[in-house]
């Protein structure tokens, strides 16, 4: 950061940046308030004549690969995470461009995990510059402290979308780890020994990227049936012996928790689900794969049978709890973002009504609509929520990243947005005066669900009278903020972070909605 | 420092989560803190400033002491703290009791007690929101569930908990050990009000007598009048047979409960799911409750995956006689409540009795007759008790 930087207060009253790696920003302007303009961004035109005639587009290896696309300094080298922490594909594709002696590339994963953290090694040595998108553990430390050299910009899964798609990130080599593919480029992430089911993430990168490469440790015959890439989008394909841990990609079975607590939170959000009148014939909704979203799967099931009521559609992350649903005919399809265990996975590979989605169906902000606004009640979870019902998922409440965004601010847009959080984690409380960081708006939060009560909006009067009469703990969020205060022995003291900014997180828009400041220490 | 050593108390390494470790060296120089903790960016100060505070009220102002907190609360960091300074053999009479929560109304002899949820004694993290699951009690154990070596420590923690937490409409109970440790026990909870006491292992109404003598003594020093009624367990052979004399051992007895496991290792029988070997210690517990007019308490159920098991063994207790059972877990208490709910029939049945009773009263008749067939005197009282029983657990009686 440049000591000249600029800086401006935006509409949610955030101190950003006016400019960010070199790159000029809008502050955020208001949930809906940004209006785009321009057209689209569009990789080069490519002809025919520059490819095999036969089709087949493969080359011995990774460095062979990284060389034909062109690699240079400064590239922007982007990868997905289906396979989360089994991936192999980016530190691969990362260590081989550095030990082809680029310098200072600029990774952009669609996320990171844990198992990235060597990637620090080739910031240390100069290799890659810095890291456009989520980071957490050992990454998240490492920016949090102030060592990368850029900023770190978090983004929506949307986000990315609209990123790519609006030209703000201009992706040099896409780097495509893929379950299956043949020669020419197809590719499908729902077969083969590391299937992880769903490519959504890596769809923009194959339509907007100049260079495209695909990696695949399963090589089949032309076509390979499904793609979810198209061979026409990619430059060359490599062959190598595993692409991930399969059972780091996905779990072998995902599990509800057992906490007492976190499950009385799932069935307060299934009960409100059902008080509200939001569980009714043809609704929709989301839940992911964590602990309460799983349980409260689990808790809606018996309800909408007991209704004999069919959801129109429900949206993953899928896991064994909605396979079950669509088995049972309690849900029409699955709309599937990303795959979470093996039944997900065999799901997706032989239902039709299992589809795979990508982020510019479901979550980007500048289509023409998208399946996030379109579904009836979301659950999501935070690390800190204030009285205005605003929130942040990036960062721990000593402001250093903890995660990435993921789809969550796309989300916020459903008819009702739930976060499900424990009061209290540590004795650190989850209702606080003010969020560490902001990722998302307070007016699109529409109830807090805890153990000790849920707190509806007040902004949501019909849900406040949709709910009048029921026997839930419905509850305003100041009471359960002191009540959790008193437990906990006080308010907790506020982080002492610096001014100095390690990473900015974007609105669903491409405005800039808050900065991420570096801790102390 | 005579008579003194260094001490230790609460669980300690990476994965401990609300709770805390502390080692306490006593000394002569000037009081040194060091404070390791997850919450330290936030609680940091609070926690330095509470640590004084509480050595202060066990009459400790120099030491070192060395803590390593996984998030515990407040209530947790003052009890951990008392036993490593009491095991260092400092403290004296002084009691760091935390900040007192508003004492719940005292509780009734024959109070609906279905439910009773199991808090280890040794575990802070699950006793702070147990009330919200919605128990008709919670039983904070000192015994089975506390390793031998812990005992002082759970004591301490539990005492804390009762003096600071809300269990709200819960009856708040304390299972003791085995006396005598059990009286010792009594000395640390009662000033605290606790609701009820269960006493385990009791094979002789003397057992009972001494814990009330012990309550009673307590009580009177401390000019206490609350109610606090016993529960006395019924755990082996011999303690079967004295069923009865145990249940009228003390006017403090509400209930009369048992438990298999040991009962079933004194047979040298199995322990079955569907527990026909503990079928006669388990009626003549009714029986012996009936006739002392107390209330008879079943055992637990504790396959905690298991709803359809639970559902079954509840509504067998149930048709046994007994009002409730103890459960492992919270969500164990709907399916209690529901196996001990009256069926809709039952109740449908229960109030045209009830009924046919107040038309007879009021019309002077003598006898209450329901349709062709004449009622009973016994049969209409189980039905007013049944709809009072209803009205309790919120059941809708009016429409039955």
């Amino acid at each position: 950061m440049s000591a000249k930087t600029t800086w401006e207060v935006n509409a949610a009253g955030r101190k950003v940046p006016a400019e960010v790696n070199g790159a000029a920003q809008v502050p955020y302007r208001g949930v809906r308030a940004h209006e785009p303009s321009g057209r689209k961004a569009a990789p080069p035109v490519r002809s025919n004549r520059d490819y095999p005639a036969d089709g087949d587009k493969r080359v011995p290896n990774l460095a062979a690969a990284l060389k034909r696309c062109g690699l240079r300094d400064g590239m922007v080298i982007s990868t997905h995470h289906h396979l989360r922490n089994g991936d192999r594909v980016a530190l691969d594709a990362l260590q081989t461009a550095a030990t082809l002696g680029a310098k200072d590339l600029v990774w952009f994963p669609s996320a990171s995990f844990p198992c990235h953290a060597p990637v620090i090694d080739l910031m240390e040595s100069g290799a890659v510059h810095h890291i456009e998108g989520s980071m957490n553990g050992p990454l998240g430390d490492y920016c949090s402290t102030g060592k990368m050299r850029g900023l770190g910009v978090l983004r929506s899964h949307g986000g990315r979308w609209q990123a790519i798609q609006d030209g703000e990130v201009h992706v040099d080599i896409a780097v495509i780890a893929a379950p299956s593919a043949d020669s020419f480029g197809n590719a499908d992430g729902s077969h083969g020994p590391s299937a992880c089911g769903s490519l959504g993430f890596a769809l923009a990168d194959s339509l907007y990227a100049d260079r495209v490469i695909v990696v695949t440790d399963n090589l089949v015959p032309f076509p390979c049936l499904p793609w979810q890439i198209q061979g026409n989008n990619v430059d060359c394909v490599v062959e190598v012996d595993s692409i991930g841990d399969p059972e780091k990609i996905v779990s072998g079975t995902t599990r509800i928790t057992r906490s007492p607590d976190r499950l009385r939170i799932a069935e307060h959000v299934a009960r409100f689900v059902r008080d509200a009148g939001i569980l009714r014939e043809g609704f929709s909704f989301q839940a992911g794969a964590g602990g309460i979203a799983l349980a409260f799967v689990d808790f809606l099931a018996p309800m909408m049978r007991e209704a004999g009521v069919t959801a129109s559609f429900v949206r993953g992350g899928s896991t064994r709890y909605l396979v079950k649903m669509l088995q049972e005919g309690l849900t029409r399809c699955i709309l599937d973002g990303q795959t979470f265990d093996l039944d997900g996975i065999r799901s997706i590979a032989s239902d039709p009504r299992h589809v795979p989605t990508s982020p510019f169906t479901s979550y980007n902000y500048h289509g023409k609509g998208n399946f996030a606004s379109m579904i009836d009640v979301v659950v999501l979870g935070a690390t800190e929520v204030d009285v205005n019902f605003n929130a942040n998922v990036n960062t721990h409440s000593d402001g250093r990243l903890l995660h990435g965004i993921g789809g969550w601010q796309n989300c916020l847009f459903s008819g009702c947005t739930v976060l499900a959080v424990p009061s209290y984690r540590d004795r650190i409380p989850v209702i606080v005066d003010e969020v560490t960081t902001l990722t998302g708006p307070g007016e699109l939060v529409d109830v807090v669900a805890t153990e000790r009560g849920l707190a509806i909006n007040p902004r949501r009067k019909d849900l406040l009278e949709a709910v009048r009469g029921s026997d839930l703990p419905i509850r305003p969020i100041e009471e359960i903020k002191a009540e959790v205060e008193a437990l906990c022995g006080g308010p907790p003291a506020r982080p002492r972070l610096t001014e100095v900014p390690v990473a900015v997180i974007k609105w669903v828009d491409g405005t800039v909605i808050d900065t991420v400041w570096r801790v102390k220490g | 420092m005579t008579g003194t050593q260094p001490a230790t108390a609460g669980p300690r390494g990476d994965s401990v989560r609300s709770d805390l470790h502390v080692a306490f060296t006593p000394g002569d120089e000037a009081l040194v803190i060091e404070l390791h903790s997850r919450v330290a960016p936030y609680y940091g100060e609070a926690i330095d400033t509470q640590v004084r505070n509480v050595l202060a009220t066990l009459g400790v102002g120099t030491g070192r002491v060395a803590i390593h907190d996984g998030g515990a609360l407040p209530f947790v960091i003052a009890a951990r703290l008392e036993t490593a300074v009491r095991r260092a053999g400092l403290g004296g009479e002084s009691r760091a009791l935390p900040e007192a929560h508003p004492r719940p109304a005292p509780s009734t002899r024959d109070r609906l007690r279905r439910s009773r949820l199991y808090l280890p004694g040794s575990q802070p993290k699950i006793m702070v929101s147990a009330g919200l699951h919605g128990p008709d009690a919670v039983i904070l154990d000192l015994e089975d569930s506390v390793h031998p070596a812990e005992k002082d420590a759970a004591r301490t923690l539990v005492r804390n908990a009762l003096q600071t937490l809300d269990f709200g409409a819960a009856e708040r109970m304390v299972r003791i050990n085995q006396l005598p440790l059990g009286l010792e026990d009594l000395d640390e909870i009662v000033p605290v009000a606790p609701d009820l006491i269960l006493i385990p292992k009791v094979e002789d109404p003397s057992q009972v007598r001494a814990v009330d003598e012990r309550i009673t003594a307590i009580q009177e020093r401390l000019g206490e009048t609350r109610a606090l009624w016993l529960m006395p367990i019924l755990e082996s052979a011999l303690g079967f047979e004295h069923a009865f004399a145990v249940a009228q051992a003390s006017p403090r007895v509400a209930a009369l409960t048992l438990g298999l496991e040991d009962y079933t290792a004194d047979l040298g029988v199995r322990k079955t799911p569907e527990g026909s070997e503990s079928l006669y210690a388990r009626t003549r517990t009714v029986n012996a409750a009936k006739a002392a007019g107390v209330q008879a308490i079943d055992s637990v159920y504790g396959d905690v995956d298991d709803t359809e098991g639970l559902l079954a063994w509840g509504r067998r207790s149930r048709d046994l006689g007994f009002e409730g059972m103890g459960c492992v877990h919270p969500r164990q208490i709907p399916v209690v409540h529901e196996a001990y709910a009256p069926g809709k029939e039952e109740l449908t049945r229960a109030a045209r009795i009830v009924a046919a009773f107040e038309a007879a009263k009021a019309e002077g008749r003598g006898v209450v007759s329901l349709g062709s067939k004449m009622i009973d005197p016994p049969v209409v009282e189980r039905a007013v008790k049944l709809m009072g029983r209803a009205r309790a657990m919120g059941l809708s009686v009016e429409e039955a």
